[in-house]
């Protein structure tokens, strides 16, 4: 089963990144773009029997290591 | 004294801390973080600089999650000296011995340079060699060394003297200008610069070795 997770920077934090590809973007003309945020896409394979086992399982995952709640905020989708 | 230091595949700041802490007259026990135990009798634990995992996901987090990170975390809270430094310091707050988050830095770049650093009010180990309000010099190499936490944080670390560093110019846009902090019991300290690198006037300085020295002296 494919899950994918999503992770975003909190909007309250500052994103260098994004800046970085906006000012890119901008010098390519590319003049309708008013904001960039770059974040995060985690795809997993799991082996479960149903896709709410499988959320649960990614969900577990996202606070014990792959989110860090300080910065952080995810959505969890099934392919 | 007895001092451990942690590797993680990627620390490269080992050697310069197992040189800095044997200047000061402290034994060093070095420790890999697949080992499930701490050896016994060690005084204080010391996370080195690097990139643990190349930085993968998180700086630090990854390393967070190592064996020897759970005997590290009750060391810690049974009230044992941990200090981290650059990506040691990353570990400590993914693993939540410390509060907060180290962002990449304002200006997108690595920097590394020497940096003056504030010697804030902190009744610790690590600073009773210093005075509040001395500037020392300490450099920096990191590219996510920007602190972050939550206003509610900043102000308890403030309220409770846990900010013994601070840069003067802050040069990667840290909350508060703050590049480290402590715990509660300020026995927990981490810190972006390295002062591990200044221990000989060869290397630049002799800031670090004041540092080493007060950890060594007020243990």
């Amino acid at each position: 089963m494919k899950v994918k997770l999503e992770i975003r920077l909190n909007p309250d934090i500052l994103d260098p990144q994004g800046d970085a590809i906006n000012n890119a973007l901008q010098q390519m003309n590319f003049k309708s773009v008013s904001s960039v945020r770059q974040g995060k896409l985690i795809e997993l394979d799991i082996n479960a029997s149903s896709q709410e086992e499988a959320q649960n399982l990614v969900k577990k995952m996202a606070e014990e290591l792959l989110v860090n709640p300080i910065m952080e905020t995810y959505i969890i989708s099934m392919e | 004294m007895k001092s451990g230091i942690i590797i993680f595949p990627g620390s490269n700041c080992d050697n310069e801390l197992q040189n800095a802490l044997e200047s000061v007259g402290s034994s060093v026990i070095r420790i890999w973080h697949k080992e499930v135990s701490l050896p016994k009798n060690l005084d204080i634990i010391f996370l080195p600089g690097g990139f643990s995992y190349g930085d993968y996901l998180r700086p630090g987090a990854i390393a967070a999650k190592s064996p020897i990170l759970n005997s590290i975390i009750s060391f810690g809270k049974a009230g044992g000296y941990i200090v981290g430094i650059c990506n040691g310091f990353q570990v400590l707050l993914e693993s939540g011995l410390l509060i907060g988050a180290l962002l990449r830095n304002k200006n997108q770049k690595f920097i590394c340079k020497d940096e003056k650093i504030l010697i804030g009010a902190c009744d610790s180990i690590f600073t009773k060699n210093f005075i509040p309000g001395e500037v020392v010099n300490f450099p920096i190499a990191h590219n996510d060394g920007s602190y972050f936490c939550t206003d509610k944080s900043l102000k308890s670390l403030i309220d409770n003297e846990q900010i013994p560093f601070s840069y003067l110019e802050n040069p990667n846009g840290s909350k508060a200008n703050i590049a480290g902090i402590c715990s509660l019991n300020k026995r927990v300290l981490g810190l972006m610069p390295h002062p591990e690198r200044v221990i000989f006037k060869e290397n630049g300085g002799t800031d670090g070795f004041k540092f080493f020295n007060s950890i060594i002296k007020n243990f």
